[in-house]
């Protein structure tokens, strides 16, 4: 199976990735590749198997008291952001 | 020479007061100085930093306090949080990031003293099996400058072999820890998943990554591995296990294990490579080790298994990365979703971006049954290949690689290619086991590492069984040229 520049189109969307005219092909190409490469799945008889999400079998998530754990870091954390204002993070606007 | 000598060794001098930890670090701060350059190995250098530090610990030695890691230096790789330190994880995208805390890798090692001579080169967001996948340039492999180093800690691991650091830190999310230190000829730890936190540590694939250890022998990484390992309340998938003390477990003698030869790793492996492999079985048979042939029928799925689970994991992982709070945002986005997509979409390199789409597509409407649930369903057959191998043999062996380090530029355009690099260390991440690999003999004048994978939690026997290995070889001790 092999996917077309308009499946990649798509996939590059979903993704929110802006992908360039020189990259297209080589991902048209690359993408298709690796999706036959794991289309090898399909020979393995899984009739009745349970999904694996977690390697650890039996593992539950912990709770936690429900108190404040944290400081307010705001600042530092701000520090890496590109645009701040007032202690805010500033993006284009949205709502016209 | 100082950067020959282990960590125990180190340990013993500082606690003598022979030598000062100032000393020590000035030394492979050198070191780095004069030769890193040819490398390309580290990426961040805290000179300062880490004499501020080797002063501490001089002060704590002073005082008349000891540990086994106190005033000796290592390099993190740049996947790791470091207070106040650029934590780039390889990528344009975070280039600029200050991390504003500690990794709680990072965090325990300092607790014990440790001095951080600088951060390691990697590949992307740890995704690559060369190290040319980063925005800093290829890593060189210190056994031949053409050739890779491995990926994805390619850094840490070439710094190791080139006597950079007495030990670093790397992840290992498909491989990443124990193929870079078999092209590089140095002892990798990747620990059972859950063993050691992740907190910290940039996510790429959270059901799969762990943190581990590069040292020089087994000894050395039982030393570090005890003191980065433990619960941690931060990581919610930490295992609230006690760690055992796991240099007192090295010299249990070897009389009546039992290793199991694993037959697919040996399907298509080019004869120098499994002749090292037998050679290393009869040291183990010498040693009074047991082997058996033992067969994981659903092995081969390893690759295709992983090249799903593991870009959908990294998908929902990076989509974090938006240009808003922290990382690259790109120049006059004219509006919310132009900014989204041309941060990202400048902001990673080629393979990342790769990544990112083939988990996007096994993911979406339409494909998820046939690709995501199909791969989870295999990565639970594979896992129960492992559990019944383990109900007869106590570890399993093979080689860590299909081949020697390979010339840089030869896969990179080539990503199946490049991604069967990891065809036999991929089954212990899906399965969530330890592995660890060692250097076990040259073919063309480069390491070949020998790989051993235990059930989950026994890192222990692992490095037992490495140790005695290391005592009785020393393809442990060859350094590369140049960097004797």
């Amino acid at each position: 199976m092999s996917l077309t520049r308009q499946d990649v189109e798509k996939i590059a969307h979903l993704a929110r990735l802006s992908i360039t005219e020189q990259e297209m092909p080589v991902y048209v190409t690359s993408l298709s590749s690796i999706v036959n490469f794991v289309a090898e799945l399909s020979r393995a008889e899984t009739g009745g198997v349970e999904p694996m999400a977690h390697p650890l079998d039996g593992q539950r998530q912990r709770l936690r008291p429900d108190v404040v754990s944290e400081t307010d870091h705001h600042e530092k954390y701000q520090k890496n952001a590109p645009s701040v204002q007032s202690g805010l993070y500033v993006v284009p606007r949205v709502i016209e | 020479m100082l950067h020959n000598l282990s960590i125990g060794e180190l340990a013993a001098h500082l606690g003598g007061r022979q030598i000062s930890s100032v000393e020590i670090t000035r030394h492979f701060l050198a070191r780095i100085e004069r030769l890193n350059s040819a490398l390309n190995a580290i990426i961040t250098l805290t000179a300062a930093d880490a004499l501020a530090a080797a002063a501490a610990a001089d002060h704590r030695l002073a005082a008349g306090e000891r540990g086994p890691l106190l005033g000796i230096p290592l390099i993190h790789k740049d996947i790791f949080c470091t207070d106040g330190v650029r934590t780039s994880c390889g990528s344009r995208m975070l280039d600029n990031f200050i991390a504003p805390y500690d990794a709680t890798v990072v965090a325990r090692l300092k607790a014990a003293g440790a001095v951080m001579l600088g951060k390691a080169n990697m590949d992307e967001f740890a995704m690559g099996s060369s190290n040319e996948t980063s925005y800093y340039g290829p890593v060189k492999n210190p056994w031949d400058t053409a050739k890779v180093p491995g990926g994805s800690s390619g850094g840490s691991a070439a710094a190791m072999a080139a006597r950079l650091a007495p030990y670093t830190t790397g992840t290992d999310t498909g491989g990443s820890i124990r193929q870079p230190a078999a092209l590089t000829g140095v002892t990798g730890v990747k620990p059972t998943y859950g063993r050691v936190s992740r907190y910290g540590m940039v996510a790429f694939a959270s059901s799969l990554d762990q943190a581990g250890v590069f040292a020089r022998t087994a000894a050395d990484a039982a030393t570090v591995l005890r003191v980065m390992a433990g619960f941690d309340p931060l990581d919610s998938t930490s295992v609230d296990a006690p760690v055992p003390d796991y240099a007192a477990l090295l010299s249990a003698p070897l009389k009546g294990l039992k290793i199991g030869l694993l037959r697919e790793f040996f399907d298509g492996l080019e004869s120098r490579n499994a002749t090292l492999i037998h050679d290393a079985l009869k040291i183990y048979t010498s040693l009074g080790a047991s082997t058996v042939e033992v067969s994981l029928p659903h092995l081969p799925l390893s690759v295709p298994t992983y090249y799903v689970v593991a870009p959908a994991e990294c998908s929902s992982n990076l989509s974090r990365f938006d240009g808003v709070r922290f990382g690259y945002r790109c120049d006059q986005p004219k509006d919310l979703a132009d900014m989204y997509k041309r941060s990202r979409g400048e902001g990673f390199g080629p393979e990342v971006k790769r990544r990112i789409m083939t988990g996007t597509y096994v993911l979406s409407a339409g494909y998820f049954d046939a690709y995501y649930l199909k791969a989870q369903k295999v990565r639970r057959l594979i896992t129960d290949d492992f559990r019944s191998a383990f109900q007869h043999v106590d570890l399993l062996i093979g080689p860590t690689t299909p081949t020697p380090a390979f010339d840089i530029g030869a896969k990179i355009d080539d990503p199946v290619t490049m991604y069967l690099n990891d065809i036999y260390t991929i089954g212990a991440n899906l399965a969530g086991l330890p592995g660890l690999s060692l250097p076990c003999g040259f073919v063309d004048g480069l390491p070949m590492g020998l790989q051993l994978i235990g059930p989950h939690f026994s890192e222990g026997k692992l490095l037992n069984a490495a140790h005695q290995f290391q005592l009785v070889t020393d393809w442990h001790k060859h350094a590369p040229r140049g960097y004797e």
